[in-house]
């Protein structure tokens, strides 16, 4: 130990997702901007809790299906009609339905490229590191339990006074988590 | 108005009350603890007893295209008239079972059918590794297979392009395109479940491999948020692409000219068809799996029930689209597509096609009866059944459509050599050791998602957590 490490927050565990739902609430409603809850798979209703707004993957999505379209159209445009154009079987150079096809496939690929790097965009992710990863009773979070985690950051964040909030909430485990 | 009335509910009577998912009231921790246990610890006798015939048959496959690849495409059967022969069977029949997978994670999430998350890693994981198996065919089929990246739209030493006008380019879109839109779907859906084999690790391998591949996961709500999104868009976009394969793979027989292929029922027809296969497979999969890896709390009678409901259904449609064919064969009055339609069905091959409507549509019938399809022996047989008939439909439509020609003098017959055979053998032993590692190395069930269903889950339920009176 050479230097003390700087604490990262506070974590407060919970047993039930009811109980750690209305601490969310709670802490939401006290104008906590740095928290987070962890939990071993989505709870219903847990984003109105916590005051989140709609996700922005969609828009990571729909942007990527409108280019796989256009790309798609103008490839196969620019390709068999303006590259290269050979005849087949009477048939025009480009036609749009003959085109359809690939385009549509490559506005699904392209769209669950976008859904997929906008959620890992938006979520920091991936990354290697997290201090609540070193933390000993978190690896809990993906099994049977839930947390409710403040992070010194926060505007609001005092040692005391968070702490006591958080015992309001009903938590019996609150600790401090080291970055 | 006054505070309350003095109406009282009735509780529901026993037949309405749902039954639980997840039986036995299992907490969330026991799913952790029973599902990731398939993927720890000493590595079980039955496990060995499955893989090691599975990998000699997967190097046969090898040995098998190592062999064509140096010889060159003849030693397969297709030859005139049958220029397509088992390659475009064996291709049609692992792609159309992989159509069971896409459905279970995407259509049946968009429906909201909550039984889906015990079953849909296994099938998703089914579809990738019956896409791979498929998509050997096609690659090695085209004889110089070195030349194989000519199919995509990369500039090549001759400048030309690829000829979109044609329904194998389309193919080659869709095929790809489902392969890796199904493997990132697999994925994502994995990324929580890898962050609980993460959690659990006891070595110091197993801990860096599920933490690298489980992205630094925390479980963290503002995660979850994004993530539930993207999995809702990724659901959304594989719907219809599922949905567009198996109408794509029609296609490279319907937009030809030939009797028997040229209909317009062919798109719908196959996709049922391929659902229809799927569930088959899904269902011989895991039947002998709920059982080896104790799961049968998880992997209820209520999902096999389920399953086997869909399968009568898909089969029942795929029953109809062989009387619409039939009927159109007559009702069109064309005389080749007449011809055709009584000869598959009393011609040289008569025996593929009373093969195919005996497996597809007679035995399916069975699971009207409840008692039938609480049998488990006979449901898992019937499911074998229901992919001997789809690959003899396969058969049927290639093989009767192309070996007697509009011209007699054109008139042949179709025989596989033991190559043929050999590859498509081994293609099974490339798709069980696939399955096998999965299952070994992998979370088998969605265990969070499965977590998600439980009463337990639900902060509005006393499970839950829930006190009276609460919002």
């Amino acid at each position: 130990m050479s230097a003390t490490p700087r604490p990262y927050g506070v974590i407060a565990e919970f047993d039930t997702p009811a109980d750690v739902m209305h601490a969310a609430e709670k802490i939401r409603d006290s104008g906590f901007l740095n928290w987070d809850v962890f939990t071993p798979f989505p709870i219903h209703g847990m984003d109105n809790a916590m005051g989140l707004k709609n996700s922005k993957v969609g828009w990571f999505s729909f942007v990527g299906g409108v280019t796989g379209y256009t790309l798609g159209m103008v490839m196969i445009w620019w390709m068999n009609a303006v590259d290269y154009p050979i005849v087949v079987g009477g048939k025009p150079m480009f036609s749009p339905f003959g085109a359809f096809p690939p385009s549509y496939e490559l506005t699904i690929l392209l769209g669950s490229f976008g859904a997929i790097a906008g959620m890992l965009f938006l979520n920091r992710l991936p990354r290697l590191h997290h201090p609540l990863l070193k933390h000993g009773r978190f690896r809990l979070a993906t099994h049977d339990k839930f947390f409710l985690v403040i992070e010194t950051t926060d505007p609001k964040y005092s040692e005391t006074e968070t702490r006591k909030l958080l015992e309001s909430t009903g938590s019996k485990r609150i600790e401090i988590v080291e970055e | 108005m006054a505070e309350q009335t003095n109406l009282k509910l009735a509780p529901p009577p026993r037949s309405l009350e749902r039954i639980p998912l997840v039986q036995n009231n299992r907490s969330i921790g026991w799913i952790s603890d029973q599902i990731a246990q398939i993927a720890e610890g000493k590595t079980p006798m039955w496990w060995w007893l499955a893989f090691i015939p599975s990998i000699l048959l997967a190097t046969m496959l090898f040995v098998m295209l190592a062999y064509l690849v140096s010889t060159g495409v003849g030693v397969w059967g297709p030859g005139h008239p049958v220029m397509w022969g088992w390659a475009i069977i064996n291709f049609v029949w692992w792609i159309g079972i992989g159509h069971a997978g896409t459905l279970i994670s995407a259509i049946l999430f968009l429906l909201r059918q909550k039984w889906r998350t015990a079953v849909n890693r296994a099938a998703e994981a089914m579809t990738i590794f019956a896409v791979m198996c498929a998509g050997i065919f096609p690659v090695v089929h085209i004889g110089r297979v070195w030349f194989g990246y000519w199919l995509f739209p990369l500039p090549n030493s001759n400048s030309i392009w690829p000829q979109f006008r044609s329904p194998l380019m389309w193919d080659v879109f869709a095929v790809s395109t489902y392969f890796t839109v199904s493997a990132l779907f697999w994925y994502i859906g994995l990324v929580p479940d890898l962050a609980v084999m993460r959690d659990r690790a006891k070595t110091k391998i197993r801990k860096f491999a599920y933490g690298l591949f489980s992205l630094g996961w925390t479980g963290s709500n503002r995660h979850w948020s994004n993530y539930e999104k993207a999995y809702l868009i990724l659901a959304g976009l594989s719907t219809p692409l599922v949905l567009s394969v198996h109408s794509i793979v029609s296609l490279d027989f319907a937009v030809s000219q030939l009797p028997g292929w040229h209909t317009t029922i062919f798109p719908p027809y196959f996709v049922a068809g391929a659902v229809f296969s799927g569930f088959g497979m899904v269902l011989t999969l895991l039947i002998p799996l709920r059982t080896i890896c104790k799961l049968e709390d998880v992997i209820t009678m209520r999902h096999i029930d389920l399953m086997c409901k869909v399968t009568l259904a898909t089969g029942s449609i795929v029953g109809y689209a062989y009387g619409m064919e039939f009927f159109i064969a007559w009702y069109g009055g064309n005389p080749f597509e007449r011809t055709i339609f009584m000869n598959r069905a009393f011609g040289t091959f008569w025996w593929g096609y009373w093969t195919m409507i005996a497996c597809n549509v007679v035995f399916p019938q069975l699971f009207w009866i409840k008692k039938f399809r609480h049998n488990l022996l006979l449901v898992w047989i019937l499911s074998i059944f229901v992919n001997i008939g789809m690959w003899f439909e396969r058969f049927e439509i290639v093989v009767t459509s192309l070996y007697r020609d509009f011209i007699p003098a054109n008139w042949g017959y179709f025989r596989p050599t033991w190559v043929d055979i050999a590859t498509y053998m081994g293609t099974f032993g490339l798709f069980f050791t696939l399955f096998l590692l999965f299952l070994r190395f992998l979370p088998v069930i969605a265990i969070s998602e499965v977590k998600g269903v439980t009463p337990q889950a639900d902060p509005h339920h006393p499970l839950g957590g829930a006190k009276g009176g609460h919002h």
